[in-house]
């Protein structure tokens, strides 16, 4: 792992990589407990980028550090958090007095971290910028007491360091990409400090560009090796190897991390190869990611070959079973396209021992294989590769990505993901299958992986189908699987996954390839003679050419693209296209004046032409909507008396949840105002994914194991606080938005959750759920609410009591039913700052725009609500930001916690943060699995 | 040579054998049955079966292997339980009803002079009726009834590893194809009752490939005997108008299809079915 020697502000970038392992060393020395938390924030760097940075987050609090000398804390929780905070902990919920003080201090703070940041975008200075912005500042005001914890925590801040850089660098791409240019530049400037420094970083030091030899593994077993900027992404290996194999129809292969598990770990090509591979060895391996269904339809037939490559493995290896007959046949095949025409004098009898095909291969086995093949005389290479494919793609478990899990009983299955969608597997037998148009949603927590299918025909309400993985990478790779599966073979284009803006937390993942339609259409386009290339271990083939039969090529190029669509089921293709239709209008609502009552009755279109049920749905979405918005109000009134108990800064927020746009980072500013539109878009690839929403988990327990024990404690006593005041109003109504959230898995949370909380976040956090959902929703789901982007086109006034209370007890009828009991261990704590610019509450003011933005990465997920409101001609925009830290018990939650908080003001400099939640919770029963 | 079922079902209904088994008079009285208080006209079912037969052979053309019958095997005459033949490949079930077991003998000893690889399923917690196993060209659906089990569909997706095996709950009737067959290389015939309907509801789902169904009002007509032979074509052998008018009207719409009334009333009586009668095998390489 590359580190920086923390304490030093000026780290050189070019040392970075090298000169640090010496460093980490001392460090790792220094503190064994630092240790375990970089070797948790390597799996961190995963799959996901998390671009905040642990280290803003650490030196985030100096003034903390300062203030509270108390070296025991160092290690918990409270290390990061805010003087203001801090004082929290001592359960008071309000301290108007102290908070005053401090609260301007805060925002100087804030301030001048902004300030300085800017003049740094614009002139670099040499020194390494992610440090140098907050530390200058640190450094200005620390005495020596931080200095030392400076140096222990700096082993910990370092992997995160790569990952800020890793993001910074996607920016600048996607600014390039990216038609809102202006918008992007601007979330660049306001935001991040560790993104401006990717920026320079390359350019600062060209010369000292390090590259690492990498080898790759092709699938005729020859050895590809190259070097490798070390901050290469992943598409760029990807790119040199296709260039090298010649291969043009790259949309179906990936490349593979070499690790010690059976289970494939793709390596993400829009990822820095560097943070996916970890300490692994630059070795990867080139195979088949996207089975193409019917191989004919390829365009060449050198991307048949390397298919064909792939499947003798997959047979060879008994991952693709077939009979005796099938493997005798598919062999005498191989056989054909390699050494051509049987030849009774080349040919003897033990030509074909060299030769697998089996993963068992008898003398029987291969005396079928010769006679086959002497049957096969005339075929060129290609032909016989074709003639392997027709064979091959029949077979039942052709394409299908197998992965290990249990059923809600415990009960060991096998998933298979698969161009069609999801099948489940008792041993060999088939038990169950959900098409990709019958899934209307795929999430994970932890281990747990989710799919929420359609009712059926004469069921009503959706249910949600829970199994359990090993562990939680194995539901998260299992997830990007079903993500990348269902975008490659039915969408027309890949979603847009939701660029980070104000949430630097991590991104959603989405599949960022060509689908397979595109793929196919630009496989038309492919425009040159039939390359020339060379079968693995057989000159003889070269002699034949290896131009496809004209008749294969010409069926290619006569099939449209349209084809893609085809699935098993011919009226899920209309889905598909409706869907296709709505975005666009959707997409044109939008610009022209951004209503959201457009864009909602477009959805609502969308319902009714890719939906069986139409009317019936529309209604129901519209009841849930109903009980959405009650529930909101409620939570205001309640907020309305809890604040009374607690705290008169508070009021404020009152108010601004009665426009739905609580928060606990807040402030006035208007500079969220011109995204909303924009952040709307980001979602707006659901809608074209139409009826399935895949969307990342979106975990309640956001806190959890997060907390050190001490902190814990307290927490809960600071709980029951809070439980004193008017509570219980506030529980049920939580309980209720639960309930209409209808996602299992975060209705098992929340229900536990709301009663700590004070309900604000959590109600923000569904409603973003749900949010989030109904974007793509075509569903008949009474429960997925129209989102509030759009419902805020009303005043969210209450509408009626009706509906809610009865959905409610249906939903968790089907949440209990359906999910596999998780228990959990909760705590809750809430640290709160007044606010001193709010008017006392009773005034709603206009609610201008609501956004919901997610973003995941691998331990944490990310939600951010901002609402912008008028009230009195002033506008105040109010971010709420509901942070998931989710994983394995190697997540150093604490400092993810620490990390998000401190993101959170380096974001937004100019507001403040005015309350933080936080919210733990503990698998019991599954400790030993995770 | 063989290979998958090549165009996705197109080869469904090959067919050049037949194995049939003569019915003893043990049927009458002993053979297993769930509704018991229907009489066997033995002769009338002994004409019936010999009309089977002899449709499969004379008209159809094909070499029928004729078992003689047992008399300790009540059963015997329902050959189709006892093997399930898909290609060169023929599983030997392990039957469900306990008195039936000892049927497979001389089926193995049919298909072994066929020549075909022979499985035979040797687990003593499996069973399998062949009755519950629908083959569709494409995949299988294995009928979990009161005859068949888990743990015998396992074995028979072992055996036939590149197909697709789903399973089925039966509930209400016999067997899988008690109310279900082929009558065509796409297309299901399906009984009306609930438990028939929800049936192909489940085998929908669970297919990646998309069926036609033909609905006939009878659950017992749905049993069907479909054949492409060549030179006839599609060959449709189905119950007779004088037992299900309403039914046979519906396989009368068939235009495609050489259409083949054939009695079977007096089986019937024993839970015996068209499908049960025969176990049909294509042998394409020579013997």
């Amino acid at each position: 792992m590359t580190t920086e020697v923390g304490p030093e502000t000026e780290v050189k970038k070019e040392s970075e990589q090298l000169g640090a392992d010496a460093a980490n060393e001392k460090h790792e020395e220094a503190t064994e407990s630092q240790e375990n938390q970089k070797s948790e924030k390597t799996l961190s760097e995963e799959a996901q980028s998390s671009p905040s940075s642990p280290a803003l987050a650490t030196q985030s609090s100096p003034s903390s550090q300062k203030k509270e000398k108390d070296p025991s804390e160092g290690k918990g929780i409270s290390r990061f958090i805010p003087p203001w905070l801090k004082k929290q902990k001592s359960y008071s919920l309000v301290e108007p007095k102290d908070e005053a003080k401090k609260k301007p201090v805060e925002e100087r703070q804030a301030m001048e971290e902004r300030e300085s940041q800017l003049p740094e975008e614009v002139a670099e200075p040499k020194g390494n910028l992610e440090e140098a912005t907050i530390e200058s500042q640190q450094e200005a005001k620390a005495d020596d007491k931080e200095e030392e914890k400076h140096s222990v925590s700096s082993a910990d801040t370092q992997p995160a360091k790569e990952d800020s850089k890793e993001i910074g660098v996607e920016k600048v791409a996607d600014e390039q990409e990216e038609k809102q240019k202006v918008e992007e530049k601007r979330e660049t400037k306001e935001v991040q400090t560790a993104e401006i420094k990717m920026e320079k970083a390359p350019q600062k030091a060209p010369k000292k560009i390090k590259t690492v030899p990498c080898k790759v593994m092709l699938l005729d077993g020859t050895e590809y090796s190259c070097d490798l900027e070390k901050r290469a992404k992943g598409q760029v290996l990807f790119d040199k190897v296709c260039e090298q194999l010649n291969l043009l129809e790259k949309d179906y292969f990936g490349l593979l991390l070499r690790d010690n598990s059976d289970q494939k770990n793709w390596l993400d090509s829009s990822k820095e190869i560097k943070r996916q591979i970890r300490s692994l060895p630059w070795i990867f391996t080139f195979n088949v990611k996207f089975y193409p269904p019917d191989p004919s339809q390829l365009t060449e037939d050198i991307t048949r070959y390397f298919l064909c490559l792939q499947l003798r493995q997959d047979i060879a290896s008994g991952r693709l079973p077939c009979s005796f007959v099938t493997h005798a046949l598919l062999g005498s095949y191989a056989l054909q396209a390699e050494l051509g025409d049987y030849d009774s004098e080349e040919h003897n009898n033990h030509y074909i021992s060299e030769f697998q095909f089996a993963p068992n291969q008898t003398k029987e086995m291969e005396d079928k294989v010769v006679e086959l093949h002497k049957t096969h005389r005339g075929l060129t290479p290609a032909q016989a590769d074709s003639h392997f494919l027709e064979n091959a793609k029949r077979l039942s478990m052709y394409g299908v990505d197998l992965h290990h899990a249990k059923d809600s009983e415990g009960v060991d299955i096998m998933l298979g993901v698969c161009a069609n969608g999801l099948l489940i597997y008792k041993d060999r037998l088939r038990i169950n299958r959900f098409a990709w148009p019958k899934i209307l949603k795929i999430s994970y927590k932890r281990s747990n992986f989710y799919i929420k299918v359609r009712p059926a025909e004469l069921e009503q309400f959706e249910s949600t189908i829970g199994f359990k993985l090993p562990n939680h990478r194995a539901a998260k790779r299992l997830w990007k699987v079903c993500v990348e599966h269902h975008t490659f073979y039915r969408l027309i284009s890949p979603e847009q996954p939701p660029k980070a803006k104000f949430l630097t937390l991590g991104s959603k993942f989405r599949y960022s390839g060509r689908t397979q339609a595109q793929t196919r259409q630009a496989s038309n386009l492919i425009d040159r003679p039939a390359p020339y290339f060379e079968r693995t271990s057989s000159k003889r083939v070269s002699r034949s050419l290896d131009g496809a039969p004209v008749g294969i090529t010409d069926q290619s190029l006569l099939r449209d693209f349209s084809a893609a669509t085809v699935g098993p089921t011919g009226d899920m293709v209309f889905d598909d296209e409706a869907v296709g239709q709505t975005t666009l209008k959707n997409g044109e609502g939008r610009d022209e004046d951004g209503s959201p009552t457009k864009i909602q009755q477009l959805k609502l279109t969308q319902d009714e032409k890719s939906s069986h049920e139409t009317l019936n749905v529309v209604e129901e979405k519209k009841q849930a909507e109903v009980g959405i918005e009650e529930t909101v109000v409620i939570d205001e009134i309640n907020r309305g008396t809890i604040q009374a108990v607690t705290d008169a800064g508070e009021s404020r927020k009152v108010e601004h949840l009665s426009k739905k746009d609580s928060s606990s980072l807040s402030s006035d500013s208007s500079s969220s105002s011109e995204s909303e539109d924009e952040v709307v878009g980001e979602y707006q690839p659901h809608h074209r994914a139409a009826e399935d929403i895949i969307r990342e988990e979106q975990e309640e327990n956001e806190d959890a194991k997060r907390m050190p024990k001490e902190c814990a404690t307290k927490v809960i006593q600071s709980v029951e606080t809070i439980q004193e005041g008017s509570k219980v109003t506030v529980n049920q109504t939580q309980v209720t938005a639960k309930a209409l959230s209808q996602e299992n898995a975060v209705a098992i949370k929340t229900g536990e959750k709301n009663v700590m909380e004070e309900g604000k976040q959590d109600l923000r956090a569904e409603d973003e759920e749900e949010q989030l959902r109904i974007n793509g929703d075509v569903s008949h789901v009474d429960i997925d609410v129209v989102p509030q982007i759009i419902c805020c086109s009303e005043p969210p006034v209450v509408k009626t009591e009706m509906v809610t209370i009865s959905d409610a007890t249906q939903r968790t009828e089907i949440s209990t039913k359906e999910v596999p009991i998780v228990q959990t261990e909760t705590k809750t704590i809430t640290y709160e700052s007044p606010q001193f610019d709010g008017s006392a509450g009773g005034d709603a003011g206009v609610l201008l725009s609501a956004q919901t933005i997610t973003s995941e990465s691998v331990s944490t997920t990310t939600t951010t609500h901002i609402t912008k409101t008028v009230k009195g001609g002033v506008s105040e925009t109010r971010i709420e930001k509901r942070i998931v830290i989710t994983g394995d018990a190697d997540i150093d939650h604490d400092q993810a916690l620490a990390q998000a908080i401190k993101e959170a003001k380096e974001q937004h400099p100019d507001m403040s943060v005015t309350r933080v939640v936080v919210h733990k919770e503990t698998e019991l029963a599954e400790e030993g699995e995770e | 040579m063989a290979g998958l079922s090549s165009g996705g079902g197109s080869s469904l209904g090959r067919c050049s054998h037949a194995v049939v088994r003569a019915l003893p008079e043990s049927l009458r009285e002993h053979a297993l049955r769930i509704e018991k208080d229907k009489a066997v006209d033995f002769a009338r079912a002994e004409r019936e079966h010999q009309l089977y037969v002899a449709v499969l052979k004379s008209k159809l053309g094909l070499q029928v292997l004729e078992l003689p019958a047992d008399e300790s095997l009540p059963d015997c005459v329902f050959v189709e339980d006892v093997a399930v033949v898909c290609e060169e490949t023929a599983l030997i079930t392990r039957p469900g009803a306990p008195s039936r077991r000892k049927e497979v003998d001389a089926m193995k000893r049919a298909l072994e002079s066929l020549n075909l690889n022979i499985v035979e399923m040797t687990d003593e917690t499996a069973t399998l009726d062949g009755g519950d196993v629908l083959f569709t060209g494409r995949e299988f659906f294995v009928g979990l009834s009161k005859r068949t089990n888990q743990r015998g569909a396992e074995i028979l997706a072992d055996t036939f590893k590149d197909y697709a095996v789903s399973t089925v709950p039966v509930y209400d009737s016999l067997h899988l194809k008690s109310f279900c067959s082929m009558a065509g290389p796409n297309l299901i015939a399906i009984g009306s009752t609930e438990a028939a309907q929800k049936a192909l509801k489940t085998m929908q789902q669970m297919s990646d490939h998309r069926y036609d169904k033909l609905t006939v009002p009878d659950d017992a007509a749905a049993n069907c005997i479909y054949l492409n032979i060549p030179g006839k074509g599609h060959v449709l052998l189905h119950r007779a108008p004088e037992e299900y008018p309403e039914s046979a009207k519906v396989f009368e719409k068939l235009k495609d299809h050489m259409l083949i009334p054939i009695a079977n009333t007096e089986m019937e009586k024993v839970d015996g079915l068209l499908t049960c009668c025969s176990v049909l095998i294509n042998k394409t390489s020579e013997l």
